[in-house]
C-alpha cells in the first residue's frame, strides 16, 4: 500500500490556475466592498430614517380616554356614572391576513363579517397603527374567548374603557341626553377630538361636554410584531371630567314619571324663587344606555322612525297650543291696561257672535255674569273673547312675552323651541296678510297661531308665583372638580320682569288659587292635603272647533290636556307645567291629577327618604 | 496515526482559525441576543447548544489537520457516496422542521446531511479536476460531473431546501470554472435550462415562487411576503453607526425579524452593533477569504488548491447571498451566514473545511 499512496506525482500548480484563484480573491474583495457600501447606505445615509421607522414599528401612542364627569341630583344621588367596558380593538397594520382575521373575529362575536369590515374602513382621520374599536362592550365570555385566541388573531386586542352608564335607565333621559362616538363632522368642529372619542350628543351631555369630557391621557406602548403590548414606556394619566350637581330632585322626577304613566307629554317643575329645574320629564323616553354601549343600526332606526319621536325633548322642543292656561298671562294684560277692572262683569251666554261667526264657550250652557276672578276660576272663554278683543292682539302679545312666551327660555339645552306668539307684524311677515280681528278671539284663549313649550309655561307659572321675576331655568347647581372642590356655583339669573303692578298679579293669583281650592274651580283634582295650591287648567284643541269633538276620534285629533300650578299659594316654592299630548280629556280631568300627585310627594315625601325642604342647606355628598 | 512531523508544527496555520473563531464567538453572542427574552433566568438554550457545537467543531477542525489531505483525494468517492446515502436516508427516516424534512436524528443530536454534502461535493470536484493532465476543454468530460452534482442537489431541493441546493450548484460551477471548464460550455448548457425554466418554475413550492417574486418588488405587499425583507433592512439600517447595543435590538426582540437566529442573524447583529460592527464583521470575512486565497495559491498540488478554493467558494457565496438578502439586495433564499447562524451541522462542516485548508497550508512544504 505504502508505495501506492503517492501514486500521483506532486507537481507545480499551473500559473493559470493560480491566476484564477487570485481573481476569486479580487472578486471577493469587490463584493465585500459592495456589501459595505450597501451597509453604509442603510446604516449611515438612511440610518436615522430607519431608526425612526423601527421606533414607529414598536412604539404606539394610545389615548387613554378620560372618564367623563359624574352627574348627581341635588341630594347627591348619582344619575350618570361610568363603568368599565371591554372593547374589541383592531390595528389593521398588525393583521397579517385581514380577511381571515375578520372572519375569525366575526365568528367569535357572532356578527356578520361585512359589518366588521365596514367599521374598519369607516374612520378616515385615523393615524397609522391606531386601533379601531370593532365592537364595544362585549360580553365577558367573548373577552375570554378572544384572549385565548390572541395568537390566531394578530392585531386584535381587548381594551378596557370607562363606559357611560345611566343607573336609572330612561329616567330624565331627555335632560341627561346621551353620548356617542364623534362623527367625522364633529371631529372637524373641535380639533381636540380624536377619532373614537366619546362625546355628548344630546341633553346635558352635549351642552356640558367641555366640563364633562376631562382631558385624555396617553401611553407610549411598546408592542411586538403581532401588536401585543410588551410594556408601557411613558404614561400621561388622564384627567377625569368635572362633576355636575344638578338641581333635579331624583325622587320627585321618579314620581312625576310614574304619574305621567303611559301618557305622552311633558312635566316640568321649577323653583319659582330662583329658576332651578326640579323635574323635567318628556314622554315617551328612551334608554341612554343604548347609546353608551354603541347603538346598533336597527335600534337607531327604530328610535328615529317612531311616530311619537321619543328622542324629542317635549319639555323644551315640543310646541303646543296652550289653550286656557294662556289666559293667566292675558288676564294680567287686561288688568294692567285697564281694559277690565277686577269688578267689571261680562255676561256669558255660552258663546259670543263676532262677525258672521259664533265663538262658543267651552261651557255651552254659559257662565252667566263673569268677572276676572270667575273668568280664571271657571276658565270662561267668552270673558277672554270680549276682553281680548278690546285689548287687541298686539297688546296681548306684548304682555304674554313679559311672562316669557314667544322666545326661548334660555335653558342650557340644545335646540330649544321659541314657540309662537302672533301679532299683526308677525302675520304680515309670515303670511303677507293683515290681521283679522276675529283671529284675536282665538289668540285670547290660547288657540289659533299660539304655541308654547311646557318649559315656557312652567316659567309663566313661576313668574306669576314669585311676583313677576323671570329667571333663567337652570338645572346645574354646581360644578365640582373630580376631587370634590367647587369650581363654579351657579347663581340664579334674572332675565326680566313682568313689569306689572303687584295688585295685578294678586288678582291673577287669587283666581288661580280658586281654580284648585274653590269647589267650582276647574282644577280641583290637583289638591294636596294641607297645602294651598294655585293653578290653571287648559284643554288645547288640536283641530279647529268646527271639527269633531276633541274627546274621541282619532288619536292625533284629540285635545292636549294642560295644567300649570304653583304651591303653596301664598309663598310658592314650586311651579309646574304638565302637558298630556292628545289626552282625550280636559286639563282638569287628566293633567291636574298628575300635578296633584307630584305636589303631594313634594310636600309630603310620599317616595324615598324624608329630605329637608330647605334646599339651601343641603350639600350633596359625593 | 503517523508521528507528527516537526515541520507541521512550525508551519501550523494560526491566522485562519483565529479569524474564524472570532466570527464564531460573535455568532454565539448574536444567537444569545436573538433568542433571549427578558423573562429568561439563564442564558438561552440555543446559544449554549451552539457553543457545544463550536467545541465539537474545533475538535473536528483539529482532526482535519491531523492527516495528510491527499488521503482524501483517494477517498473522495467514498465521502461522496456516504453523504448521498445519508441524503437518501433523510426522506425515509428524517425529522421535519419548519415545513421541510432535513434532519437525521441520533438521540438528542440532529444532523443535517445537506451540510455535509456541501463539503463532499467540494472534495469530489477537487478530486475530479486535480486528476486531469490538461484543462477540461471537452463538454463530454463535464457531463459526468454535472450528473454527480445534480444527484445530491436534486435530493436537497426535494427536502425542500432551495438555499442549500442552489449553494451546491453555484459552488460546483465556481469550482468547475476554476478547474478549467470553459465558460462557453456553461452558456451552451444554460440555454436549454432557460428554455425549461417555465416548467421548473412549476416545480417550485408556492413559498419559493413567492420569495423570488417578492425580491423583484418587496414593497408591493409590505405586510405579506415582502414583510421580511423590509423589516430586515429596517433592522440593519436602524443600527446606525454604533448600533442599539447587545440585547437592545427592538426589531429583533419584538419579533419583527423572521428566523432571527438562523437566516437573519446578520440583521440582529447589524441592528445591535451598527455600521461599526457590521463593517468589522465584513472585513473579518474578507480576511478569512483572502487568507484562503493565499493558502490556495501556495498549495503544493492541484487537489490542495481546488480543495481550499472550494471551501473559499462556499464561504464566499454564503456571505454574499446571506448579507445581500438581509440588506435587501437579494431574494430571501434560505442560506445561512457562515460561522454566525445557528446550526450545528453547518458550523461543524465549515470548521472541518477550515481544518482542511489549514491541513493544506501546513503541508505545503512536505513532499
Amino acid at each position: 500500500m505504502a508505495f501506492r499512496r503517492f501514486r500521483v506525482v506532486p507537481r507545480e500548480v499551473p500559473p493559470a490556475l493560480v491566476r484564477r484563484v487570485v481573481l476569486v480573491g479580487v472578486v471577493a474583495a469587490i463584493c465585500v466592498a459592495l456589501l459595505i457600501a450597501r451597509l453604509w447606505f442603510l446604516q449611515i445615509i438612511r440610518g436615522s430614517d430607519m431608526r425612526a421607522t423601527s421606533e414607529n414599528n414598536r412604539i404606539r401612542l394610545t389615548r387613554l380616554p378620560a372618564a367623563r364627569g359624574l352627574v348627581y341630583d341635588r341630594f347627591g344621588d348619582l344619575l350618570v356614572d361610568n363603568r368599565p367596558s371591554f372593547d374589541v380593538v383592531l390595528v389593521p397594520e398588525d393583521t397579517r391576513d385581514r380577511p381571515q382575521t375578520l372572519a375569525m373575529l366575526a365568528r367569535h362575536l357572532d356578527e356578520p363579517g361585512e359589518d366588521l369590515d365596514r367599521r374598519i374602513r369607516a374612520p378616515s382621520r385615523r393615524p397609522p397603527y391606531a386601533g379601531i374599536i370593532v365592537e364595544r362592550d362585549v360580553e365577558w365570555d367573548d373577552v375570554v374567548a378572544l384572549e385565548t385566541h390572541q395568537l390566531d388573531l394578530p392585531g386584535v386586542s381587548i381594551q378596557v374603557q370607562p363606559r357611560r352608564s345611566y343607573p336609572y335607565g330612561p329616567l330624565a333621559s331627555h335632560l341627561l341626553g346621551y353620548v356617542g362616538e364623534a362623527s367625522d363632522r364633529e371631529l372637524v368642529d373641535d380639533p381636540r377630538r380624536r377619532p373614537g372619542d366619546i362625546i355628548g350628543k344630546g341633553g346635558l351631555e352635549r351642552v356640558w361636554d367641555d366640563e364633562l369630557r376631562g382631558t385624555a391621557g396617553g401611553q407610549q406602548v411598546e408592542v411586538d410584531a403581532l401588536g401585543r403590548r410588551v410594556r408601557v414606556l411613558e404614561e400621561v394619566p388622564d384627567v377625569p371630567g368635572d362633576t355636575l350637581v344638578l338641581t333635579i330632585d331624583r325622587d320627585l322626577q321618579t314620581v312625576a314619571e310614574r304619574a305621567m304613566a303611559d301618557h305622552r307629554g311633558a312635566f316640568v317643575a321649577l323653583d319659582p324663587r330662583n329658576g332651578e329645574i326640579l323635574v323635567m320629564v318628556s314622554k315617551p323616553a328612551y334608554d341612554p344606555n343604548l347609546f353608551a354601549r354603541g347603538i346598533r343600526a336597527a335600534e337607531w332606526h327604530e328610535l328615529i322612525a317612531d311616530t311619537w319621536k321619543p328622542l324629542t325633548n317635549r319639555a323644551t322642543q315640543g310646541t303646543f297650543a296652550p289653550g286656557s292656561i294662556f289666559k293667566v298671562a292675558v288676564a294680567a294684560g287686561l288688568l294692567a291696561e285697564h281694559v277690565v277692572t277686577p269688578q267689571s262683569h261680562v255676561f256669558c251666554p255660552g258663546g259670543t257672535q263676532f262677525g258672521n261667526r259664533w265663538f262658543r264657550c267651552w261651557n255651552r250652557n254659559g257662565h252667566g255674569s263673569v268677572d276676572l276672578h270667575m273668568g280664571i276660576m271657571q276658565s270662561c272663554d267668552v270673558y277672554f273673547y270680549l276682553g281680548g278683543q278690546r285689548l287687541g292682539v298686539d297688546r296681548i302679545a306684548e304682555y304674554v312675552r313679559r311672562f316669557g312666551l314667544g322666545f326661548p327660555t334660555g335653558v342650557a339645552l340644545p335646540h330649544e323651541a321659541a314657540g309662537t306668539i302672533p301679532d299683526s307684524d308677525w302675520k304680515r311677515r309670515r303670511f303677507d296678510a293683515p290681521w283679522y280681528p276675529g283671529e284675536t278671539l282665538s289668540v285670547a284663549i290660547g288657540q289659533g297661531y299660539v304655541t308654547v313649550t311646557p318649559l315656557q309655561m312652567a316659567t309663566v307659572a313661576a313668574t306669576i308665583a314669585n311676583g313677576g321675576t323671570r329667571y333663567r331655568p337652570q338645572y346645574v347647581k354646581r360644578i365640582e372638580a373630580p376631587d370634590g372642590s367647587v369650581r363654579r356655583e351657579m347663581a340664579p339669573e334674572v332675565l326680566g320682569f313682568a313689569d306689572v303692578d303687584a295688585s295685578v298679579l294678586d288678582h291673577v293669583r287669587s283666581g288661580m288659587r280658586d281654580v284648585v281650592m274653590n269647589e267650582r274651580g276647574t282644577g280641583r283634582r290637583a289638591r294636596v292635603p294641607g297645602i294651598a295650591v294655585a293653578g290653571k287648567t287648559g284643554t288645547a284643541q288640536v283641530v279647529s272647533l268646527s271639527e269633531a269633538s276633541g274627546k274621541g276620534g282619532r288619536e292625533r285629533t284629540r285635545d292636549h290636556a294642560w295644567f300649570i300650578a304653583y304651591a303653596p299659594a301664598d309663598a310658592p316654592t314650586i311651579a309646574v307645567a304638565c302637558l298630556v299630548e292628545h289626552a282625550g280629556g280636559g286639563g282638569g280631568a287628566i293633567a291636574a291629577p298628575i300635578v296633584g300627585e307630584v305636589l303631594a310627594h313634594y310636600f309630603h315625601r310620599t317616595l324615598g327618604p324624608e329630605r329637608p325642604l330647605d334646599r339651601e342647606t343641603v350639600h350633596a355628598s359625593n | 496515526m503517523p508521528a507528527i512531523d516537526r515541520r507541521l508544527l512550525t508551519h501550523f496555520e494560526w491566522l485562519l482559525p483565529l479569524l474564524v473563531l472570532a466570527v464564531a464567538a460573535t455568532g454565539i453572542l448574536t444567537i444569545y441576543s436573538a433568542t433571549w427574552t427578558p423573562a429568561m433566568t439563564g442564558p438561552p438554550a440555543l446559544a449554549m447548544r451552539q457553543l457545544g457545537w463550536l467545541g465539537a467543531g474545533v475538535v473536528a477542525m483539529l482532526l482535519a489537520t491531523s492527516f495528510d489531505y491527499r488521503r482524501l483525494d483517494h477517498r473522495a468517492y467514498l465521502v461522496y457516496g456516504l453523504c448521498v446515502a445519508a441524503l437518501v436516508a433523510v426522506p425515509l427516516m428524517g425529522t421535519v422542521g419548519g415545513g421541510s424534512r432535513r434532519w437525521l436524528r441520533f438521540g438528542s443530536i440532529a444532523i443535517q446531511p445537506s451540510e455535509f454534502m456541501k463539503l463532499a461535493v467540494v472534495v469530489l470536484l477537487a478530486h475530479y479536476f486535480a486528476r486531469s493532465e490538461r484543462d477540461h476543454h471537452s463538454l463530454l468530460q463535464v457531463v459526468p460531473v454535472l450528473i454527480l452534482i445534480a444527484v445530491p442537489a436534486g435530493l436537497v431541493l426535494g427536502q425542500p431546501d432551495l438555499g442549500s441546493a442552489a449553494l451546491i450548484g453555484v459552488v460546483s460551477l465556481s469550482l468547475m470554472l476554476l478547474g478549467g471548464v470553459r465558460l462557453r460550455w456553461f452558456v451552451l448548457l444554460a440555454l436549454p435550462l432557460l428554455a425549461v425554466a417555465p416548467f421548473l418554475w412549476g416545480f417550485l413550492k408556492a413559498y419559493q415562487q413567492q420569495r423570488i417574486l417578492m425580491f423583484l418588488d418587496p414593497t408591493k405587499d409590505p405586510l405579506g411576503a415582502g414583510y421580511h425583507i423590509i423589516q430586515s433592512t429596517i433592522a440593519v439600517g436602524s443600527g446606525m453607526i454604533w448600533g442599539k447595543g447587545w440585547l437592545q435590538g427592538t426589531q429583533n426582540h419584538l419579533d419583527f425579524l423572521p428566523e432571527e437566529h438562523t437566516d437573519f442573524i446578520f440583521s440582529v447583529f447589524a441592528e445591535e452593533r451598527g455600521f461599526a460592527g457590521s463593517c468589522t464583521l465584513m472585513l473579518l470575512y474578507l480576511a478569512i477569504m483572502l487568507r484562503l486565497v493565499v493558502i490556495a495559491v501556495r498549495a503544493r498540488d492541484r487537489f490542495g488548491l481546488l480543495l481550499v478554493s472550494g471551501v473559499l467558494g462556499t464561504i464566499f457565496w454564503q456571505v454574499v447571498v446571506n448579507i445581500g438578502m438581509t440588506t435587501g439586495l437579494m431574494p430571501v433564499v434560505g442560506i445561512t451566514l457562515p460561522f454566525m447562524s445557528y446550526g450545528g451541522s453547518s458550523l461543524l462542516c465549515l470548521l472541518v473545511g477550515i481544518g482542511l485548508a489549514m491541513n493544506v497550508s501546513m503541508r505545503r512544504f512536505l513532499f
